[in-house]
């Protein structure tokens, strides 16, 4: 099998690069502090991809394979960039049991990536999340800071046509 | 002392023994899974729980240390509960697993498959659902990773990382979709894996199998053009016998010969006169080393798995690593050029096959500079463990046990005490230091044999010896992880040594990743790698010939082909090899 990579190549920046080493020359010398690490290196980079992952093995000297269980264990890691659009579909119950799980896999065939990955023109990002506290809009998606409820599959392209 | 009772019988048990411990002390064999002693002790799988009178639930026994609190307690391990649990963890188990057990590599030796049976499994089909993605990756030559028949008790993920150091396979995603794999799910050629085979040795399914090349050595046996020629490593004799009901630790060096003559090979030889051949090269090259101001401490290059991993990590240590190339591939170049010319036959009809305790003998035979016959002659065509050569036993029919011993072929096949104790940790230093001693010291025939300093299965040894005028300083390191605590001092230069053995598998050869798999269960009580040494140092002290320089075969080789003495320029031609930083994604 290939080695998984998103479908937008990394970007780092020498900058980026230069904060991870910052923050990794605090934590290295305190143990279990690979956690921290890796939610830091995040909020530097924005998401997780293997450039980033091998420089905190070879920083930490702690095998790849190890830091790569940490971050597919913890849903708060993302191995993909997001998109200059964030989808995300609500799968809490109220949602779901309204056909939302429907919702998520036609957007899934639609932009033909799977929850968590990134559209290779880096436009969409699909992800699921639980309950945003509007249940009485089920099914509900969010696209960045917009809102769309009452669903029913059919509005999707329109609602994917005002984003450019 | 605690006093507790096991299954009404009152037993009193050291504090701190777990009760999987006090058991077994007791007569009683309470099932594992995922328990490895000293490896894997993480009470996961749920297999070896027990019930304790007036406890809310059940406890695994393998984790579980009897403490004071335990006084007076008692602990049932097959009452009604606890079977019920332990079957209910297998049909779940099985829910998910490929059960395609007629055609599996272990049918007969699972140890998922033995615990169904004693627990009574009888619908094996009792929970369906889905189905998880399970990789199945063939990228290896010497690993084969199925997990379709993966239990996800991370054996392998504890060998590699804790045992090895090596660390490219473990859990990824979570909850159902946990998966055993390599980082990015990249393959695991692409990985940094040292092919030791050690994630084989442990798992207790077929999830983790060496890539089998029975099928070249039976093609090769049915070309009548071909000449197959076939070699065994010292420790396969200490292990193959298992496979055939031998006590563990039982030589059968005899039966070994005669087999492979059965089989059908054309000639059977003897690695162990790779090992003496080892030993004369490297004797002499770290005298070399000592007197010319070579890089010191030198390594030995013995184990593939290591010269692997040295690339792999210590690419900066490199040019401490004698340049011998391995008993194997000695002996490999010897067959290709000096036995050819000697017989007549042209080494491209000449098809060399080994029989080795390991798995990343696979990986060295295509390693490059190791082809002295020549371009497109590889020095061995094939690598079979000894795992790999039971299984040809079995198919052909042949009845091990009721064998009669023979020997060896000449020109090959003679080999000295020196070597068959290579299969060991400590070995190959031990015969090293036998023929360096002697070289030193004036070679009287009387010179020391013992150097008992560097026996014995401590991850880590360290011994001096006087000899003349020099004090002989070296260090013996198997398991990688321990390795790499003698490199990292290597590398800070803070050891004081001249000479260093390094083996990749614990305990060394005989505890290598092609060996005879034993299960959990007794792996947890015996010791593998003291038993199987056993057998090596008794035909050690039974060969009139301890030392590698006494091997009337080799000096014969030597004064007919390689130059007349070891060093020369032809031997550094035929038995020498190099080495080159790897890049691979560690």
């Amino acid at each position: 099998m290939p080695i998984k990579t998103p479908a937008v190549p990394f970007q780092g920046t020498a900058e980026q690069e230069n904060k991870l080493l910052t923050v990794i020359g605090e934590y290295k010398e305190r143990e279990g502090s690979l956690l921290r690490i890796l939610q830091e290196a995040q909020e530097i980079y924005g998401y997780l991809p293997i450039e980033v992952q091998r420089l905190i093995s070879e920083e930490l000297n702690i095998p790849l394979e190890k830091i790569y269980g940490v971050t597919t264990f913890y849903s708060q890691f993302s191995l993909n960039p997001k998109g200059k659009y964030r989808i995300s579909v609500c799968l809490g119950t109220a949602c779901y049991v309204k056909g939302s799980g429907e919702v998520f896999e036609k957007l899934q065939d639609k932009l033909g990536i799977k929850g968590g990955e990134i559209t290779s023109d880096g436009k969409f990002s699909l992800d699921d999340c639980r309950c945003i506290g509007a249940c009485g809009l089920a099914p509900v998606l969010t696209i960045n800071e917009d809102v769309y409820g009452r669903l029913t599959g059919g509005e999707l392209d329109e609602i994917l046509a005002k984003y450019n | 002392m605690v006093n507790i009772k096991i299954d009404g019988v009152a037993v009193q048990v050291e504090e701190g023994t777990t009760i999987l411990e006090a058991a077994r002390q007791n007569g009683i064999r309470i099932p594992t899974l995922c328990y490895l002693k000293e490896l894997n002790e993480i009470g996961a799988c749920r297999i070896c729980v027990v019930e304790i009178k007036g406890g809310r639930s059940l406890f695994a026994a393998c984790v579980y240390p009897i403490s004071k609190m335990d006084e007076g307690r008692e602990i049932f391990t097959h009452s009604k509960a606890v079977i019920e649990s332990r079957r209910t963890t297998l049909q779940l188990l099985l829910s998910t697993h490929n059960q395609n057990c007629l055609s599996c590599d272990r049918s007969g030796t699972c140890e998922f498959q033995a615990l169904c049976k004693d627990l009574g499994v009888t619908d094996s089909y009792k929970y369906l659902g889905e189905i998880r993605d399970q990789t199945y990756d063939t990228s290896s030559c010497s690993v084969v990773r199925d997990n379709s028949k993966c239990i996800n008790c991370r054996r392998c993920v504890a060998a590699c990382s804790v045992n090895q150091s090596v660390g490219v396979i473990g859990a990824n995603n979570r909850g159902f979709k946990t998966e055993i794999g390599c980082a990015f799910d990249m393959d695991l050629a692409q990985s940094a894996c040292v092919s030791c085979g050690q994630c084989i040795a442990v798992c207790p399914t077929g999830a983790l199998t060496e890539k089998d090349d029975t099928d070249k050595v039976w093609a090769a046996l049915a070309d009548p053009t071909k000449t197959v020629v076939v070699q065994a490593a010292p420790s396969v004799r200490a292990s193959l016998g298992e496979a055939f009901g031998f006590p563990i630790g039982t030589p059968v060096e005899g039966k070994l010969a005669t087999s492979l003559r059965m089989l059908g090979f054309n000639a059977v030889f003897d690695t162990n006169f790779g090992a003496d051949l080892t030993i004369m090269e490297e004797a002499t090259e770290l005298l070399d080393r000592v007197t010319n101001g070579g890089v010191l401490p030198m390594v030995t290059s013995c184990s593939p798995g290591w010269i692997r991993f040295a690339e792999a990590y210590y690419p900066d240590l490199l040019p401490h690593l004698s340049s011998c190339k391995s008993p194997q591939q000695m002996q490999g170049a010897v067959i290709k050029t000096y036995w050819a010319n000697k017989t007549g036959v042209d080494p491209k009809n000449i098809v060399s096959v080994s029989v080795m305790p390991c798995t990343a003998k696979k990986f060295e035979i295509g390693r490059l500079d190791q082809s002295a016959a020549g371009k497109d002659l590889p020095d061995l065509d094939i690598s079979i463990t000894t795992r790999e050569l039971a299984k040809m036993i079995h198919k052909a029919g042949i009845r091990f046990a009721d064998l009669n011993d023979s020997v060896f072929d000449s020109p090959m096949g003679n080999g000295t005490g020196a070597a068959v104790i290579f299969g060991a940790t400590g070995g190959v230093m031990e015969a090293a230091l036998r023929t360096a001693v002697w070289k030193l010291t004036g070679q009287s025939p009387d010179s020391p044999v013992q150097f008992t300093e560097v026996r014995g299965v401590d991850g880590v040894k360290f011994a001096e010896y006087k000899v003349g005028d020099l004090t002989v300083k070296v260090a013996v390191a198997s398991g990688l992880a321990n390795a790499r605590k003698l490199l990292d001092k290597v590398r800070a230069k803070e050891l004081d040594v001249q000479f260093i053995e390094i083996m990749a598998c614990p305990g060394g050869c005989v505890n290598g990743g092609g060996q005879v798999i034993q299960p959990a269960d007794v792996r947890n009580f015996t010791d593998l790698r003291a038993e199987r040494a056993k057998a090596l140092y008794s035909l050690d002290s039974a060969n009139k010939l301890r030392k590698s320089h006494d091997n009337p075969e080799v000096l014969q080789a030597y004064s007919e082909f390689l130059g007349g003495a070891p060093g020369s320029h032809k031997a550094h031609e035929i038995l020498h090899t190099t080495y080159r930083p790897s890049k691979v994604i560690k």
